[in-house]
Protein backbone atom coordinates (compact mmCIF):
# COMPACT_ATOMS: atom_id res chain seq x y z
CA UNK A 1 0.00 0.00 0.00
CA UNK A 2 1.61 3.70 -1.23
CA UNK A 3 1.82 5.81 1.53
CA UNK A 4 -1.28 8.09 1.72
CA UNK A 5 -3.43 9.73 4.88
CA UNK A 6 -6.77 8.77 6.18
CA UNK A 7 -9.31 11.45 6.58
CA UNK A 8 -11.24 10.45 10.14
CA UNK A 9 -12.87 14.46 10.18
CA UNK A 10 -12.87 17.05 8.04
CA UNK A 11 -14.57 19.93 10.25
CA UNK A 12 -16.43 22.68 8.41
CA UNK A 13 -14.74 22.52 5.18
CA UNK A 14 -11.32 20.96 4.06
CA UNK A 15 -10.11 21.20 0.37
CA UNK A 16 -7.37 20.07 -1.37
CA UNK A 17 -5.72 23.19 -2.80
CA UNK A 18 -2.62 24.34 -4.31
CA UNK A 19 -1.65 27.54 -5.89
CA UNK A 20 -4.55 26.89 -8.87
CA UNK A 21 -5.17 27.17 -12.76
CA UNK A 22 -4.11 30.77 -14.10
CA UNK A 23 -4.14 31.65 -17.50
CA UNK A 24 -7.62 29.84 -18.21
CA UNK A 25 -9.38 33.01 -17.37
CA UNK A 26 -10.54 34.32 -21.46
CA UNK A 27 -12.39 30.31 -21.46
CA UNK A 28 -14.63 31.16 -18.11
CA UNK A 29 -12.01 29.51 -15.36
CA UNK A 30 -10.70 31.69 -12.55
CA UNK A 31 -7.14 31.00 -10.80
CA UNK A 32 -8.84 29.32 -7.52
CA UNK A 33 -5.60 27.73 -5.31
CA UNK A 34 -4.82 28.48 -2.10
CA UNK A 35 -6.88 31.28 -0.01
CA UNK A 36 -4.09 32.30 2.04
CA UNK A 37 -1.24 32.22 -0.47
CA UNK A 38 1.90 33.22 1.57
CA UNK A 39 0.87 30.98 4.45
CA UNK A 40 0.27 27.84 1.77
CA UNK A 41 3.40 28.98 0.70
CA UNK A 42 5.80 29.32 3.86
CA UNK A 43 4.10 25.92 4.27
CA UNK A 44 5.91 24.24 1.05
CA UNK A 45 8.66 25.76 1.93
CA UNK A 46 8.75 24.25 5.89
CA UNK A 47 8.47 20.97 4.20
CA UNK A 48 11.26 21.46 1.20
CA UNK A 49 9.18 21.30 -1.66
CA UNK A 50 7.98 23.46 -4.22
CA UNK A 51 5.12 25.57 -4.58
CA UNK A 52 3.47 23.06 -7.43
CA UNK A 53 2.65 20.65 -4.91
CA UNK A 54 -0.71 20.14 -3.05
CA UNK A 55 -1.99 20.60 0.56
CA UNK A 56 -5.01 21.19 2.89
CA UNK A 57 -6.73 23.77 3.27
CA UNK A 58 -8.90 23.19 6.37
CA UNK A 59 -11.56 25.70 7.50
CA UNK A 60 -11.78 26.23 11.31
CA UNK A 61 -10.28 23.52 12.12
CA UNK A 62 -11.71 20.22 12.62
CA UNK A 63 -9.50 18.19 10.61
CA UNK A 64 -8.23 14.80 11.78
CA UNK A 65 -5.90 12.19 9.37
CA UNK A 66 -3.86 9.14 9.97
CA UNK A 67 -0.80 8.74 8.31
CA UNK A 68 -0.61 4.99 6.57
CA UNK A 69 3.38 5.42 6.15
CA UNK A 70 5.34 7.65 7.70
CA UNK A 71 4.37 11.57 6.14
CA UNK A 72 6.30 14.87 6.86
CA UNK A 73 4.05 17.49 7.76
CA UNK A 74 3.55 21.35 8.55
CA UNK A 75 0.95 23.14 9.40
CA UNK A 76 0.89 27.03 8.41
CA UNK A 77 -2.06 30.11 8.55
CA UNK A 78 -4.73 30.04 11.09
CA UNK A 79 -2.88 28.42 14.21
CA UNK A 80 -4.99 25.79 15.13
CA UNK A 81 -3.99 23.99 17.92
CA UNK A 82 -2.58 20.71 16.57
CA UNK A 83 -1.78 17.32 18.37
CA UNK A 84 -0.73 14.12 17.36
CA UNK A 85 -2.03 10.90 19.01
CA UNK A 86 -3.17 13.48 21.89
CA UNK A 87 0.63 15.41 22.09
CA UNK A 88 0.79 19.03 21.16
CA UNK A 89 2.43 19.58 17.78
CA UNK A 90 4.00 23.21 17.21
CA UNK A 91 2.80 25.79 14.50
CA UNK A 92 4.66 26.24 11.48
CA UNK A 93 7.22 23.54 12.16
CA UNK A 94 7.94 20.48 10.16
CA UNK A 95 6.92 17.18 11.75
CA UNK A 96 6.97 13.60 10.97
CA UNK A 97 3.38 11.57 11.28
CA UNK A 98 3.99 8.48 11.72
CA UNK A 99 2.51 5.10 10.26
CA UNK A 100 -0.34 4.93 12.37
CA UNK A 101 -0.68 8.19 14.11
CA UNK A 102 -3.73 10.62 13.88
CA UNK A 103 -2.98 14.28 13.66
CA UNK A 104 -6.04 16.31 14.86
CA UNK A 105 -6.75 20.19 14.47
CA UNK A 106 -9.07 21.80 16.84
CA UNK A 107 -10.60 25.05 15.99
CA UNK A 108 -8.23 28.11 16.00
CA UNK A 109 -8.61 31.05 18.09
CA UNK A 110 -7.07 33.74 15.38
CA UNK A 111 -7.52 33.39 12.02
CA UNK A 112 -9.53 30.91 9.62
CA UNK A 113 -7.63 28.52 7.44
CA UNK A 114 -5.02 26.58 8.09
CA UNK A 115 -2.73 24.81 5.74
CA UNK A 116 -1.64 21.29 6.16
CA UNK A 117 1.30 20.95 3.71
CA UNK A 118 2.43 17.52 2.86
CA UNK A 119 6.02 16.23 2.08
CA UNK A 120 5.55 15.03 -1.72
CA UNK A 121 2.46 16.60 -1.99
CA UNK A 122 -1.34 15.26 -1.74
CA UNK A 123 -1.15 13.38 -5.37
CA UNK A 124 -4.99 13.40 -6.81
CA UNK A 125 -4.77 13.42 -10.47
CA UNK A 126 -4.72 17.05 -11.99
CA UNK A 127 -7.54 19.16 -13.49
CA UNK A 128 -6.43 21.72 -15.70
CA UNK A 129 -3.12 21.44 -14.59
CA UNK A 130 -3.99 21.99 -10.65
CA UNK A 131 -4.96 20.15 -7.81
CA UNK A 132 -7.03 22.79 -6.66
CA UNK A 133 -10.70 22.68 -5.84
CA UNK A 134 -12.46 25.60 -7.08
CA UNK A 135 -15.81 25.78 -4.92
CA UNK A 136 -17.10 28.45 -8.02
CA UNK A 137 -16.85 26.26 -10.96
CA UNK A 138 -16.91 22.90 -9.43
CA UNK A 139 -13.31 22.15 -10.62
CA UNK A 140 -10.77 20.09 -9.26
CA UNK A 141 -11.30 17.43 -6.40
CA UNK A 142 -14.89 17.48 -4.14
CA UNK A 143 -14.41 18.72 -0.39
CA UNK A 144 -13.01 15.28 1.72
CA UNK A 145 -15.14 13.64 3.87
CA UNK A 146 -14.41 11.24 6.22
CA UNK A 147 -12.95 7.82 4.62
CA UNK A 148 -11.18 9.41 2.09
CA UNK A 149 -7.70 7.97 1.55
CA UNK A 150 -5.46 10.84 0.15
CA UNK A 151 -2.11 9.29 -1.94
CA UNK A 152 1.40 11.30 -0.93
CA UNK A 153 3.35 11.92 -3.87
CA UNK A 154 7.25 11.68 -3.90
CA UNK A 155 9.02 13.43 -2.20
CA UNK A 156 11.25 15.73 -3.61
CA UNK A 157 15.33 15.71 -3.50
CA UNK A 158 15.39 18.28 -0.83
CA UNK A 159 15.51 18.02 2.79
CA UNK A 160 14.34 20.87 4.87
CA UNK A 161 16.34 23.54 6.70
CA UNK A 162 14.33 24.72 9.15
CA UNK A 163 12.86 23.78 12.32
CA UNK A 164 10.11 26.64 13.10
CA UNK A 165 9.38 30.05 10.88
CA UNK A 166 7.98 32.99 12.39
CA UNK A 167 4.40 33.77 11.67
CA UNK A 168 2.63 37.27 11.79
CA UNK A 169 -0.05 36.88 14.35
CA UNK A 170 -3.27 36.51 13.10
CA UNK A 171 -5.40 38.48 16.09
CA UNK A 172 -5.81 41.69 15.08
CA UNK A 173 -8.80 43.20 15.52
CA UNK A 174 -9.31 45.33 13.30
CA UNK A 175 -7.37 43.52 10.45
CA UNK A 176 -5.68 47.05 8.19
CA UNK A 177 -5.84 46.61 4.62
CA UNK A 178 -4.57 49.15 2.46
CA UNK A 179 -6.43 49.87 -1.11
CA UNK A 180 -5.90 50.81 -4.48
CA UNK A 181 -8.61 52.60 -6.40
CA UNK A 182 -10.58 50.41 -8.56
CA UNK A 183 -11.41 51.03 -12.61
CA UNK A 184 -15.23 51.98 -11.23
CA UNK A 185 -14.39 55.26 -8.61
CA UNK A 186 -16.55 57.44 -10.16
CA UNK A 187 -19.70 54.85 -9.43
CA UNK A 188 -19.50 55.68 -5.69
CA UNK A 189 -20.60 59.56 -4.33
CA UNK A 190 -17.82 59.55 -2.43
CA UNK A 191 -15.01 56.53 -2.36
CA UNK A 192 -13.05 57.88 0.79
CA UNK A 193 -17.11 56.18 2.38
CA UNK A 194 -14.97 52.94 1.48
CA UNK A 195 -11.98 53.81 3.87
CA UNK A 196 -13.37 53.26 7.51
CA UNK A 197 -14.28 49.97 9.33
CA UNK A 198 -16.37 47.29 8.03
CA UNK A 199 -17.54 43.59 9.29
CA UNK A 200 -16.73 40.36 8.31
CA UNK A 201 -20.22 39.33 7.30
CA UNK A 202 -20.96 35.06 7.90
CA UNK A 203 -22.10 35.25 4.42
CA UNK A 204 -18.53 34.76 3.45
CA UNK A 205 -16.73 32.26 1.85
CA UNK A 206 -13.95 31.45 -0.73
CA UNK A 207 -15.77 33.35 -3.79
CA UNK A 208 -16.13 36.58 -1.45
CA UNK A 209 -15.88 38.10 1.79
CA UNK A 210 -19.17 40.43 2.20
CA UNK A 211 -18.84 43.40 4.24
CA UNK A 212 -21.63 45.16 7.16
CA UNK A 213 -21.38 48.32 7.51
CA UNK A 214 -22.60 51.65 6.37
CA UNK A 215 -23.68 50.90 2.45
CA UNK A 216 -21.57 52.96 0.03
CA UNK A 217 -23.89 55.62 -1.90
CA UNK A 218 -23.90 55.57 -5.69
CA UNK A 219 -23.24 58.59 -7.60
CA UNK A 220 -26.46 60.26 -8.28
CA UNK A 221 -25.42 59.76 -11.93
CA UNK A 222 -25.08 56.28 -11.63
CA UNK A 223 -28.22 55.22 -9.58
CA UNK A 224 -30.31 53.39 -11.95
CA UNK A 225 -27.17 52.36 -14.29
CA UNK A 226 -26.04 48.64 -15.03
CA UNK A 227 -22.54 47.89 -15.97
CA UNK A 228 -21.86 45.27 -18.67
CA UNK A 229 -20.19 42.79 -16.99
CA UNK A 230 -16.16 42.95 -16.83
CA UNK A 231 -13.16 40.43 -16.15
CA UNK A 232 -12.24 40.91 -12.10
CA UNK A 233 -9.16 40.15 -10.08
CA UNK A 234 -9.08 38.86 -6.77
CA UNK A 235 -8.94 41.13 -4.14
CA UNK A 236 -11.48 43.46 -5.95
CA UNK A 237 -13.87 45.22 -4.17
CA UNK A 238 -17.53 45.14 -6.28
CA UNK A 239 -20.54 47.32 -5.22
CA UNK A 240 -23.89 46.01 -5.99
CA UNK A 241 -26.56 48.20 -6.24
CA UNK A 242 -27.70 47.90 -2.26
CA UNK A 243 -23.89 49.32 -1.42
CA UNK A 244 -22.79 46.73 0.38
CA UNK A 245 -19.28 45.61 -0.64
CA UNK A 246 -18.13 42.15 -1.90
CA UNK A 247 -14.12 41.41 -1.79
CA UNK A 248 -13.44 38.86 -4.20
CA UNK A 249 -11.14 35.56 -2.37
CA UNK A 250 -9.66 32.92 -4.61
CA UNK A 251 -12.79 31.53 -6.15
CA UNK A 252 -14.39 34.43 -7.38
CA UNK A 253 -16.10 34.70 -10.94
CA UNK A 254 -14.21 35.83 -14.18
CA UNK A 255 -16.17 38.60 -14.68
CA UNK A 256 -18.27 40.55 -12.28
CA UNK A 257 -21.40 43.06 -13.34
CA UNK A 258 -20.77 45.07 -10.33
CA UNK A 259 -18.83 48.54 -10.39
CA UNK A 260 -15.28 47.42 -8.79
CA UNK A 261 -13.81 50.38 -7.23
CA UNK A 262 -11.22 49.70 -5.43
CA UNK A 263 -8.24 46.82 -5.10
CA UNK A 264 -6.97 45.02 -1.61
CA UNK A 265 -3.15 45.39 -1.80
CA UNK A 266 -2.26 41.73 -3.51
CA UNK A 267 -0.03 40.76 -0.34
CA UNK A 268 -3.20 42.02 2.40
CA UNK A 269 -5.30 39.49 0.58
CA UNK A 270 -3.86 36.71 2.01
CA UNK A 271 -4.65 38.55 5.40
CA UNK A 272 -8.10 39.15 4.71
CA UNK A 273 -8.91 35.75 3.46
CA UNK A 274 -7.84 35.10 6.90
CA UNK A 275 -10.63 37.25 8.34
CA UNK A 276 -13.65 35.22 10.53
CA UNK A 277 -17.07 36.39 10.50
CA UNK A 278 -17.47 39.26 12.89
CA UNK A 279 -14.18 40.47 12.67
CA UNK A 280 -13.44 43.73 11.34
CA UNK A 281 -11.34 44.83 8.39
CA UNK A 282 -10.06 48.88 8.96
CA UNK A 283 -9.28 50.23 5.19
CA UNK A 284 -7.53 52.59 3.90
CA UNK A 285 -5.80 53.98 0.40
CA UNK A 286 -2.47 53.31 -0.25
CA UNK A 287 -0.14 56.14 -0.27
CA UNK A 288 1.86 56.19 -3.75
CA UNK B 1 -5.61 55.16 -29.47
CA UNK B 2 -9.34 55.64 -28.18
CA UNK B 3 -9.42 52.92 -25.46
CA UNK B 4 -8.95 53.81 -21.94
CA UNK B 5 -6.73 52.69 -19.85
CA UNK B 6 -8.46 51.98 -15.91
CA UNK B 7 -6.42 50.84 -12.82
CA UNK B 8 -7.20 47.32 -11.54
CA UNK B 9 -5.29 46.57 -8.54
CA UNK B 10 -1.47 45.35 -8.79
CA UNK B 11 -1.39 43.04 -11.22
CA UNK B 12 -4.61 44.13 -13.10
CA UNK B 13 -5.10 47.04 -15.70
CA UNK B 14 -8.84 47.04 -17.59
CA UNK B 15 -8.77 48.77 -21.21
CA UNK B 16 -12.41 50.32 -21.89
CA UNK B 17 -13.80 50.91 -25.53
CA UNK B 18 -17.48 51.97 -26.69
CA UNK B 19 -18.50 48.53 -28.27
CA UNK B 20 -18.02 44.83 -28.45
CA UNK B 21 -16.56 45.49 -31.90
CA UNK B 22 -13.65 47.23 -30.52
CA UNK B 23 -13.50 44.86 -27.84
CA UNK B 24 -12.48 42.06 -30.52
CA UNK B 25 -10.66 44.65 -32.93
CA UNK B 26 -8.18 44.77 -29.41
CA UNK B 27 -8.38 41.21 -28.57
CA UNK B 28 -6.84 40.10 -32.23
CA UNK B 29 -4.80 43.03 -31.84
CA UNK B 30 -3.05 41.74 -28.81
CA UNK B 31 -3.33 37.94 -29.87
CA UNK B 32 -1.42 38.89 -32.73
CA UNK B 33 1.12 40.55 -30.47
CA UNK B 34 1.44 37.87 -27.98
CA UNK B 35 1.90 35.11 -30.69
CA UNK B 36 4.41 37.68 -32.41
CA UNK B 37 6.27 37.45 -28.83
CA UNK B 38 6.07 41.00 -28.07
CA UNK B 39 8.17 41.10 -25.13
CA UNK B 40 6.22 43.67 -23.55
CA UNK B 41 3.42 41.06 -22.81
CA UNK B 42 5.90 38.42 -21.72
CA UNK B 43 4.44 38.85 -18.26
CA UNK B 44 1.26 38.69 -19.06
CA UNK B 45 -0.69 35.80 -17.59
CA UNK B 46 -4.33 36.43 -18.38
CA UNK B 47 -6.32 38.48 -20.86
CA UNK B 48 -10.26 38.38 -20.30
CA UNK B 49 -12.56 40.36 -23.12
CA UNK B 50 -15.67 41.23 -21.26
CA UNK B 51 -18.62 43.00 -22.85
CA UNK B 52 -16.86 46.85 -23.60
CA UNK B 53 -13.62 45.46 -21.67
CA UNK B 54 -10.08 43.81 -21.85
CA UNK B 55 -8.51 42.84 -18.70
CA UNK B 56 -4.98 42.33 -18.56
CA UNK B 57 -3.42 40.29 -15.56
CA UNK B 58 0.11 39.95 -15.16
CA UNK B 59 2.30 37.05 -13.31
CA UNK B 60 2.95 37.10 -9.41
CA UNK B 61 5.53 40.19 -9.63
CA UNK B 62 5.28 40.53 -13.37
CA UNK B 63 5.36 44.57 -14.38
CA UNK B 64 2.48 46.45 -15.59
CA UNK B 65 4.23 49.33 -16.92
CA UNK B 66 5.47 47.41 -20.14
CA UNK B 67 1.87 45.83 -20.53
CA UNK B 68 0.23 49.76 -20.28
CA UNK B 69 3.18 51.30 -22.38
CA UNK B 70 2.37 48.42 -25.68
CA UNK B 71 -1.13 49.62 -25.19
CA UNK B 72 -0.87 52.53 -26.00
CA UNK B 73 1.37 52.04 -29.00
CA UNK B 74 -0.40 48.55 -30.18
CA UNK B 75 -1.68 49.06 -33.87
CA UNK B 76 -5.22 47.90 -33.62
CA UNK B 77 -7.35 47.81 -36.48
CA UNK B 78 -10.84 50.48 -36.65
CA UNK B 79 -13.01 48.51 -37.40
CA UNK B 80 -12.87 44.65 -36.84
CA UNK B 81 -12.56 41.94 -39.65
CA UNK B 82 -15.15 39.62 -39.58
CA UNK B 83 -12.48 36.72 -39.54
CA UNK B 84 -11.75 34.38 -36.69
CA UNK B 85 -8.83 36.39 -34.72
CA UNK B 86 -8.53 34.07 -31.69
CA UNK B 87 -5.99 31.99 -30.77
CA UNK B 88 -7.42 29.15 -33.36
CA UNK B 89 -8.06 30.07 -36.96
CA UNK B 90 -10.53 27.28 -38.05
CA UNK B 91 -14.39 27.88 -37.98
CA UNK B 92 -16.42 25.41 -35.22
CA UNK B 93 -19.10 23.95 -36.83
CA UNK B 94 -21.75 23.27 -34.39
CA UNK B 95 -24.79 20.59 -35.67
CA UNK B 96 -27.77 21.25 -33.87
CA UNK B 97 -31.14 20.06 -33.54
CA UNK B 98 -33.66 22.88 -33.28
CA UNK B 99 -35.88 21.59 -30.96
CA UNK B 100 -35.68 23.64 -28.21
CA UNK B 101 -38.54 24.35 -25.90
CA UNK B 102 -38.69 28.20 -26.37
CA UNK B 103 -38.15 27.73 -29.96
CA UNK B 104 -41.52 28.75 -30.56
CA UNK B 105 -41.54 31.29 -28.24
CA UNK B 106 -38.52 32.81 -29.99
CA UNK B 107 -40.96 32.55 -33.34
CA UNK B 108 -43.72 34.69 -31.47
CA UNK B 109 -41.01 37.46 -29.99
CA UNK B 110 -39.10 37.98 -33.00
CA UNK B 111 -42.21 37.67 -35.77
CA UNK B 112 -40.45 34.83 -37.68
CA UNK B 113 -41.66 31.19 -38.36
CA UNK B 114 -39.57 28.78 -36.60
CA UNK B 115 -38.40 27.62 -39.80
CA UNK B 116 -37.04 31.10 -40.20
CA UNK B 117 -36.18 31.24 -36.52
CA UNK B 118 -33.62 28.67 -37.41
CA UNK B 119 -32.19 29.52 -40.86
CA UNK B 120 -31.46 32.90 -39.18
CA UNK B 121 -29.56 31.16 -36.73
CA UNK B 122 -27.43 29.36 -38.74
CA UNK B 123 -27.68 32.02 -42.10
CA UNK B 124 -24.21 33.73 -40.59
CA UNK B 125 -21.32 32.59 -38.56
CA UNK B 126 -21.42 34.16 -34.75
CA UNK B 127 -17.81 35.18 -33.33
CA UNK B 128 -17.02 34.35 -30.00
CA UNK B 129 -16.77 38.11 -27.78
CA UNK B 130 -15.86 36.48 -24.15
CA UNK B 131 -16.53 33.56 -21.84
CA UNK B 132 -17.65 33.38 -18.30
CA UNK B 133 -20.80 32.33 -16.16
CA UNK B 134 -19.38 28.92 -16.38
CA UNK B 135 -16.29 27.15 -17.71
CA UNK B 136 -16.82 26.93 -21.52
CA UNK B 137 -19.63 29.02 -21.74
CA UNK B 138 -18.88 30.97 -25.18
CA UNK B 139 -20.87 34.46 -25.35
CA UNK B 140 -21.46 34.46 -29.32
CA UNK B 141 -22.11 37.78 -31.32
CA UNK B 142 -22.52 39.06 -34.76
CA UNK B 143 -25.56 36.71 -35.50
CA UNK B 144 -28.62 38.26 -37.37
CA UNK B 145 -30.19 40.86 -35.57
CA UNK B 146 -33.29 39.61 -35.80
CA UNK B 147 -32.93 37.20 -33.24
CA UNK B 148 -32.18 39.58 -30.58
CA UNK B 149 -34.76 38.27 -27.69
CA UNK B 150 -34.78 39.12 -23.74
CA UNK B 151 -33.80 36.22 -21.34
CA UNK B 152 -37.03 34.16 -20.02
CA UNK B 153 -38.79 35.80 -17.42
CA UNK B 154 -38.34 32.62 -15.17
CA UNK B 155 -34.89 31.22 -15.32
CA UNK B 156 -34.87 27.66 -15.66
CA UNK B 157 -33.41 25.55 -12.63
CA UNK B 158 -31.66 23.24 -15.04
CA UNK B 159 -30.85 23.56 -18.66
CA UNK B 160 -28.80 20.60 -20.05
CA UNK B 161 -25.52 20.45 -21.23
CA UNK B 162 -25.24 20.88 -25.26
CA UNK B 163 -28.42 23.01 -24.77
CA UNK B 164 -28.49 26.18 -27.48
CA UNK B 165 -29.87 29.53 -26.13
CA UNK B 166 -30.47 33.05 -27.11
CA UNK B 167 -30.76 35.98 -24.66
CA UNK B 168 -29.87 39.73 -25.62
CA UNK B 169 -27.05 40.33 -28.78
CA UNK B 170 -26.23 36.50 -27.98
CA UNK B 171 -25.97 33.16 -28.61
CA UNK B 172 -24.73 30.71 -26.86
CA UNK B 173 -24.19 26.36 -26.32
CA UNK B 174 -24.30 25.40 -22.18
CA UNK B 175 -20.94 23.44 -22.23
CA UNK B 176 -22.53 21.55 -18.67
CA UNK B 177 -26.02 21.31 -17.15
CA UNK B 178 -26.89 24.52 -14.78
CA UNK B 179 -29.40 26.42 -14.07
CA UNK B 180 -29.79 29.22 -16.73
CA UNK B 181 -32.13 31.94 -18.23
CA UNK B 182 -31.71 32.06 -21.66
CA UNK B 183 -34.58 31.02 -24.76
CA UNK B 184 -33.50 27.44 -25.54
CA UNK B 185 -33.86 27.16 -28.98
CA UNK B 186 -31.82 23.58 -29.77
CA UNK B 187 -29.61 21.67 -28.73
CA UNK B 188 -25.90 19.96 -29.66
CA UNK B 189 -24.02 16.75 -29.03
CA UNK B 190 -21.36 18.80 -29.53
CA UNK B 191 -18.29 18.93 -26.47
CA UNK B 192 -18.05 22.82 -25.85
CA UNK B 193 -15.95 21.92 -22.49
CA UNK B 194 -13.76 19.25 -21.79
CA UNK B 195 -11.11 19.00 -19.17
CA UNK B 196 -9.20 16.50 -20.45
CA UNK B 197 -8.47 18.53 -23.93
CA UNK B 198 -5.84 20.93 -24.55
CA UNK B 199 -7.76 23.72 -24.66
CA UNK B 200 -10.31 22.95 -22.47
CA UNK B 201 -13.24 25.21 -24.33
CA UNK B 202 -13.86 24.26 -28.01
CA UNK B 203 -15.10 27.96 -28.21
CA UNK B 204 -12.61 30.96 -27.45
CA UNK B 205 -12.63 34.85 -27.57
CA UNK B 206 -12.23 35.75 -31.27
CA UNK B 207 -12.92 32.34 -32.68
CA UNK B 208 -15.62 32.26 -35.52
CA UNK B 209 -18.96 29.72 -35.13
CA UNK B 210 -21.15 28.72 -37.53
CA UNK B 211 -24.27 26.59 -36.49
CA UNK B 212 -25.79 23.89 -38.63
CA UNK B 213 -29.30 22.21 -38.56
CA UNK B 214 -28.74 18.86 -38.19
CA UNK B 215 -30.89 15.87 -39.93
Amino acid sequence: MTVHLEVIATGPLALIEDLGRPGLASQGVSRSGAADRRSFQLGARLVAQDYTAAGIEVTFGGLAVRAHGDVMLALTGAPAPATVDGRPVAHASPFTLLHGQCLRLEPPAAGLRTYVSVRGGIDVPPVLGSRATDTLSGLGPPPLRPGDSLPIGSPPPTWPNVDIAPTRALANDPITVQLIPGPRTDWLADIRQLATKWTVSHRSDRIGIRLDGQPLRRHPCRIDQELPSEGVVRGAIQVPADGNPILFLADHPVTGGYPVVAVVRDAEVDLVAQAVPGQRILMSFARH
Amino acid sequence: MKARLLPCGEQGVLLEVDTIEEVLAWHGAVQVAISAGEAAFADVVDVVPAARTLLFVVRDGGSLADVRAALHTLPVPDRPSRTANGDDATIVEVPTRYDGPDLDHVADLTGLTPVEVVRAHTGTPWQVAFCGFAPGFAYLVGGDPRLRVPRRREPRTSVPAGAVGLAGEFSAVYPRSSPGGWQLIGRTEVTVWHTEREPPALMRPGMLVRFAEAG
